[in-house]
């Protein structure tokens, strides 16, 4: 394999995203890390649920299942015991991993099972046309939020640490290279790997939050992503980060037991 | 040997390498045997979070190759419901055991009933066709989750064992055969597309990690198996074909017994009250008594209705509350009366001596 083109599904092209949308990044991320890592078309399966970022498998032409929202988990759980020796990758969106799927998301991290998941956070539920999911960050605008969101966001990338996974770590559609590198590094670690990868939604999001252009959501990102290091300098300076920043960078990376581990990995 | 155990055996014996499940009464003594059996086998057991994840596993597993089954009651039985469905759209095969339970909501888990022979034919959304057997004895829990592996394969749909908690904790004497028939999944032909049916409407299997490089989805999709949501052709044309391929082949996969088809008075039953049946018969072994007693419920194979020339009434007892009696007066014009049953207890031959205008 030489580039990622290869691993296009070129007859279904075009797509069905946005202009400006963040999946497509994250998406060539991710392509680039399994070259990277030189994994065998036939030998891949990519796993989703529902949503924009979940029609992703469908573009790569691997063996993919578009499963149901919120399960995409579950069913890897299935390809990926039954068969270990598959390098399983699952794309999720926010709503699919946290919301509806969250139960499968912390009980996939505490079994460990070796897989890398990528979560493209947009903070939104896209392909619905912009209802808040639990990433949506206090005060903005969603379809069912008119009136500015009021709940407390859940953070993926913390979940995940928490709850058991070898790996985890948040990077933008932005930070190309860090989001690569990060798949990567997911990929190369048994166990559980889960990249959060914040995207831009322009229509479902951007829209309604003073961020219309592709350019000043992938400029929002930039300008609210806080590394992580800098984070903690912080708190321990008893400053918090403001609203709507978040962090990112590497939160956990350590080798506890995990489950589907092929014995000549280990 | 107790029904949920032959259960769990036929399923062993049928190559079964891959079960998901969640506990339930009175369904989980066939995770525990698969937990405590596959494991030394080389196969996988898994306990997931919840019912909607076993689906989802044994869906996954099945894709990966595996023979892959899972087994609730009534209220695991209803998680499923969406993911019945992904199966049927995207023809996997798959069995799954409902041992049932009186429902609605928890209501008696510890006590059995067929309330949910409906729901497995109808539960999940959208226009479907699927298989589901019925045991009566402990060894039918054993040949009939045997076969129901074959008939997911061979149909490429999910298969329901639609049980009981009667038959489920019976202790009964079973004949394990040297080895049951297995006959598995046919796989994709070369040249074929991965979603393109043979002339039995149902495609070869594009097992995962054979190059095919499939893709799967639940959304209505084209014979590559890509989505194409919104072409009303194409969506009439699959869902027809997914009834069609099950339906057209009722009456040859249907499995029944026919008792004194010259009869007047005949008995339809499935499951259980079969067993109250053949007590009847055995006490009153002076009087013509028709049974008829269907192993394979789904499909309805209502030809066999014709096998008994001098009916004039069929008596259809049930643990629920007429589920099956109003199928089967669909398709008759002889009356059929209802005898439900529900609260856990079995009819008595009394109860169905007194339906026939018996006097006791
Ligand atoms: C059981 C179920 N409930 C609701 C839906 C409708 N639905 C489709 S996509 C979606 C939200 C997707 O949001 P997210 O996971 O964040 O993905 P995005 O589109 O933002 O990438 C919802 C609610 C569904 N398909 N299935
Ligand atoms: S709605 Fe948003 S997430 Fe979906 S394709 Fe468009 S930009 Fe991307
Ligand atoms: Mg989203």
């Amino acid at each position: 394999m030489k580039s990622v083109e290869d691993w296009y599904r070129h007859d279904r092209m075009p797509h069905i995203f946005c202009t400006g949308c963040g999946n497509g990044t994250v998406i060539n991320c991710t392509l680039e890390a399994v070259m990277q890592m030189g994994w065998d078309i036939d030998n891949t399966i990519f796993i989703s649920g529902i949503g924009c970022s979940s029609r992703s498998p469908g573009y790569i032409t691997t063996d993919s299942l578009h499963t149901t929202h919120g399960r995409a988990l579950a069913f890897a759980t299935g390809v990926k015991l039954a068969k270990p020796e598959f390098d399983v990758v699952v794309f999720t969106g926010d709503g699919d991993l946290s919301a509806i799927g969250g139960n499968h998301f912390i009980h996939a991290c505490r079994r460990n099972i070796n897989m890398t998941v990528i979560c493209m956070n947009n903070m939104i539920y896209g392909m619905t046309g912009g209802q808040g999911s639990p990433c949506t960050p206090a005060g903005a605008i969603s379809t069912t939020t008119p009136y500015g969101a009021t709940e407390p966001v859940f953070d993926l990338a913390r979940l995940a640490e928490a709850s058991g996974a070898n790996y985890s770590a948040r990077w933008t559609a932005y930070h190309v290279k860090e989001l690569t590198k990060a798949i990567k590094v997911g990929m190369e670690i048994p166990g559980f790997s889960f990249i959060e990868a914040m995207t831009q939604c322009p229509t479902s999001y951007g829209r309604r939050n003073k961020l219309r252009t592709t350019t000043s959501m992938l400029e929002y990102m930039r300008d609210n992503a806080v590394l992580l290091n800098k984070a903690k300098r912080m708190e321990a300076e008893g400053r918090e980060l403001s609203p709507g920043r978040f962090t990112v960078g590497e939160f956990v990376k350590r080798f506890r037991p995990a489950l589907g581990v092929v014995k000549d990995e280990e | 040997m107790q029904g949920n155990i032959a259960c769990a055996e036929g399923a062993l014996a049928a190559g079964c390498s891959f079960f998901g499940g969640y506990p339930i009464t009175p369904s989980t003594e066939v995770a525990e045997h698969m937990a405590r059996i596959l494991p030394k086998k080389g196969g996988t057991f898994i306990q997931m979070e919840d019912e909607l994840a076993s689906i989802s596993s044994i869906i996954g597993a099945s894709w990966a190759g595996a023979r892959s089954m899972t087994a609730t009651s009534g209220p695991g039985f209803s998680l499923m419901m969406e993911n019945i469905g992904y199966a049927v759209m995207t023809e996997t095969p798959i069995v799954i055991v409902n041992i049932q339970r009186g429902g609605p909501s928890t209501g008696q888990p510890t006590m059995g009933a067929q309330g949910d022979m409906m729901q497995c034919r109808f539960g999940s959304h959208g226009d479907y066709s699927t298989i589901a057997l019925v045991p009566s004895t402990v060894q039918e829990m054993f040949d009939l989750t045997a076969k129901a592996f074959n008939l997911a394969d061979r149909f490429r749909c999910p298969v329901f064992l639609m049980s009981d908690e009667i038959i489920g904790h019976m202790r009964e004497k079973v004949t394990i055969p040297e080895e049951v028939d297995i006959i598995r999944r046919r796989p994709l032909k070369e040249g074929k597309l991965p979603f393109e049916p043979e002339d039995d409407m149902i495609p070869g299997f594009p097992e995962f990690g054979k190059g095919y490089r499939v893709h799967v989805t639940g959304l209505t999709h084209d014979e590559r198996g890509y989505p194409e949501a919104t072409n009303c052709e194409l969506h009439s044309e699959l869902v027809t074909r997914l009834v069609n391929k099950i339906e057209s082949k009722r009456h040859e996969i249907a499995d029944y017994d026919i008792i004194n088809p010259q009869a007047e008075i005949v008995f339809i039953t499935y499951g259980p009250p079969g067993r109250a049946v053949r007590q009847l018969m055995h006490d009153y072994s002076d009087l013509e008594i028709g049974h008829l007693n269907l192993r394979i419920v789904w499909p309805f194979p209502e030809k066999v209705l014709k096998e008994f020339p001098n009916a004039s009434k069929f008596i259809v007892p049930e643990l629920n509350m007429g589920q099956m009696a109003r199928e089967i007066q669909r398709h008759t014009s002889i009356e059929v009366e209802s005898l439900p049953k529900i609260g856990g207890e079995m009819h008595t031959p009394d109860e169905l001596f007194r339906a026939m205008g018996g006097d006791s």
